[in-house]
């Protein structure tokens, strides 16, 4: 069983207990108003699953992917990056995205996959790409996005250039060929890039136990000749910490982190499967009482800077921009222009696909519209 | 203007190319210090240092997956991929991300990046140092391949492809490394990706080739001149985007025409080329387009050259294709 190894390992750091109360010397000054950003954005990001999920449970999505129980992990990450740094994302890492300001609105575009699509329609639902935050393009394959970040902290290094890059994925994705190269080059190198698993214990179906005999990830990297580090990741705060000494250290030429958060994929893997085929359902349920949000209220509470009355005040809030933004999403052309199909397969459009597109087009014309979706 | 190689020709434009654009960079295995297996990159990371030729750990993956980092970042990566025959480990992070992350990015990610690797067979290399895996690649959206047959295009076809904005296979056929010698210009000069050459005029036929196979075509031409037989010879150059006008042009003035090409046949390049001739000019052939391929069999080490096309094979077909 996956439940094996606990999360509170002596050797996993944490600031918060499941209580909320500080047990650590090594609290980070976050201003109070950063605190309850925070602690919104993961108020937010269930809130959304659950919309999303319901979205398509009704057949009004194709697919999607929470992130539920893995809050902490994102926005804990998502506070310790600064503007200029690199993200090579897995697919469960939104909340990332949204604090470094992704409209909502283009978020469930892109899940619709309709004509305001930023991707075009070209991707599944969950596999953003938003340049202007420096998040690149997601792609289903697990740990290809490993060596790809190496890559552009390499080149990072190269220019001269003061940021750093972090790549997230999943404890999957250690069993990959691209997570040894990925992990190989970026110490060879000493590239200025954090590697952060979320060790969330279950790659769709198989737990942990079945992905390696190592009895930890963060222990990986000392063959790589780097220090790999074990976080709760479900406290919002010691993962900032962990990522921002991490990061820190790639900026300042120390070379390659490797980040091992102790998290629980509390619900499914995707909306395709149903965890109670293969896993105790007894499980999701001991997890709760780790949960991150709760934990950062107990701890804003402890602060002063939570109370039921502003609990009420953001619940009614996300709830307005979702709607709001599904709205107008829905609101938008369901599909893209047919010609946008044969777009950005290069840089211009080469003879033989305007040869199939001009043929595509002359076929609906005669055909009238496909429809799906 | 100087003699080159093709390996002289190759190396005189990375170093061209590095000296314009900073953000020119190499990395492989060997292509540092020892300057490549081939010596293709050799005396680079002298002039440029170690940081923009870099000397990888023995992984295609890796020297593919860091190099689209580095596309995606904005850098103008040149990995070298030894031998072809190796260049699988990397194929997912070619096809399923160099290849795909313009599009699946919806335009906001291009990775232009060049894959230098040498192919072919000829050279005793047995099944993993002699392969032609073109079509492989011709079959991926998103990417261009590109195979130049002597020393003139293999610079300015370099050139192109490295200033190009999309991911370019770039295949350098390793048995006329050395042996392709030719004039060459100084100083930069392109040759526009997408344009075949006609490399001998004839009114009997159509050979169409690349590579190396370019030159045992034309020696093929010349053999069967001796039997009347005036061959058109067309080094293609770019398999993808093909230059399909200069194919077309030359099928309707000889109206016959044979494919040759070192890989295996089932699926081969040259499966494309027929089907793209016969949608555009099935009524201007006099006889079946004839192909003359590498065996649907692993590259094999002691029978290669049975294995390989030689000019007689290509002799052959363009005798039975003239006599139709």
């Amino acid at each position: 069983m996956a439940t094996e190894r606990k999360a509170a390992a002596p050797d996993v750091f944490q600031i918060l207990d499941r209580d909320g109360k500080v047990r650590s010397d090594r609290e980070p000054k976050v201003p109070a108003e950063d605190l309850r950003r925070l602690y919104r954005g993961m108020v937010l990001l269930r809130h959304l699953d659950e919309r999303m999920l319901r979205l398509q449970r009704q057949g009004r999505l194709g697919f999607y992917m929470t992130s539920t129980g893995e809050e902490a992990c994102q926005l804990g990450s998502a506070y310790a990056l600064l503007a200029d740094d690199w993200i090579f994302p897995s697919y469960r890492e939104p909340g990332v995205a949204f604090w470094r300001g992704y409209a909502l609105k283009d978020y469930i575009c892109q899940l619709l996959g309709n004509a305001a699509d930023p991707l075009k329609g070209r991707q599944m639902p969950v596999h953003h790409s938003v340049k202007s935050i420096h998040f690149v393009s997601i792609s289903s394959p697990v740990g290809t996005q490993i060596p790809q970040a190496a890559g552009a902290a390499m080149a990072a290094r190269i220019r001269g250039d003061k940021n750093a890059v972090i790549t997230y994925f999943g404890d999957g994705a250690t069993s990959t060929s691209d997570f040894h190269v990925g992990m190989n080059f970026a110490g060879v190198f000493r590239a200025p890039v954090v590697f952060f698993c979320r060790n969330n214990r279950w790659a769709i179906s198989v737990p942990y136990s079945r992905q390696t005999a190592s009895p930890t990830v963060a222990q990986k990297a000392r063959a790589y000749g780097f220090e790999g580090v074990r976080v709760d990741g479900n406290d919002l705060l010691a993962v900032l910490v962990v990522t921002r000494e991490a990061l820190e250290r790639a900026r300042s030429g120390g070379g390659p982190t490797l980040i091992e958060a102790e998290t629980y994929r509390v619900g499914s893997h995707s909306s395709s499967d149903d965890p109670n085929a293969y896993r105790d359902t007894q499980e999701p349920k001991e997890w709760q009482e780790r949960d991150p949000v709760e934990r950062f209220r107990k701890y804003l509470a402890t602060k002063k800077a939570w109370d039921e009355e502003w609990q009420k005040q953001i619940d009614g809030e996300v709830q307005a921009e979702v709607t709001a933004a599904l709205k107008a999403a829905e609101a938008e052309e369901k599909k893209p222009p047919i010609e946008s199909l044969f777009e950005d397969v290069y840089a211009d459009v080469p003879w033989h696909l305007r040869e199939q597109r001009d043929a595509l087009l002359g076929y609906l014309s005669r055909r009238g519209p496909i429809g799906g979706h | 203007m100087p003699v080159m190689n093709i390996i002289q020709a190759v190396n005189d434009a990375l170093r061209l190319e590095m000296r314009r654009d900073p953000r020119v960079v190499v990395l492989g295995e060997d292509v540092g210090k020892f300057g490549g297996v081939f010596r293709a990159t050799q005396g680079l990371q002298e002039e440029f240092g170690a940081d923009r030729v870099m000397d990888t750990p023995l992984s295609e993956t890796g020297i593919i997956g860091t190099a689209i980092g580095m596309a995606i970042y904005g850098m103008r990566p040149v990995p070298e991929i030894q031998f072809s025959d190796f260049i699988f480990p990397a194929f997912d992070q070619i096809v399923s991300e160099a290849a795909k992350f313009r599009y699946r990015s919806g335009g906001q990610y291009p990775c232009p990046m060049t894959i230098r690797t040498p192919c072919g067979g000829g050279i005793r290399g047995g099944h993993y140092h002699s392969q032609s895996p073109e079509a492989y690649f011709v079959h991926t959206p998103g990417l261009k391949v590109v195979i130049p047959s002597n020393p003139h295009d293999a610079k300015g076809l370099l050139l192109s492809s490295i200033r190009d904005e999309d991911p370019v296979i770039f295949l350098e056929p390793k048995r006329i490394y050395r042996e392709a010698k030719g004039e060459v210009p100084e100083g930069e000069y392109t040759i526009p990706l997408g344009q075949a050459q006609v490399a001998r005029e004839g009114t009997s036929l159509t050979v169409l080739a690349y590579g190396a196979m370019l030159h045992t075509a034309l020696k093929a031409a010349d053999e069967a001149a001796a039997a009347g037989i005036d061959a058109e010879v067309i080094d293609l150059r770019t398999l993808l985007p093909l230059d399909i006008d200069t194919v077309i042009a030359s099928v309707k003035k000889t109206h016959r025409v044979v494919v040759a090409h070192e890989a295996p046949r089932t699926c081969g390049y040259g499966a494309e080329l027929i089907a793209l001739i016969q949608e555009r000019a099935l009524l201007d052939l006099e006889a079946p387009i004839a192909r003359v391929t590498g065996l649907d069999t692993p590259f094999p080490y002691t029978l290669e050259h049975e294995y390989l096309p030689d000019a007689g094979r290509i002799v052959e077909a363009m005798q039975a294709t003239v006599a139709f």
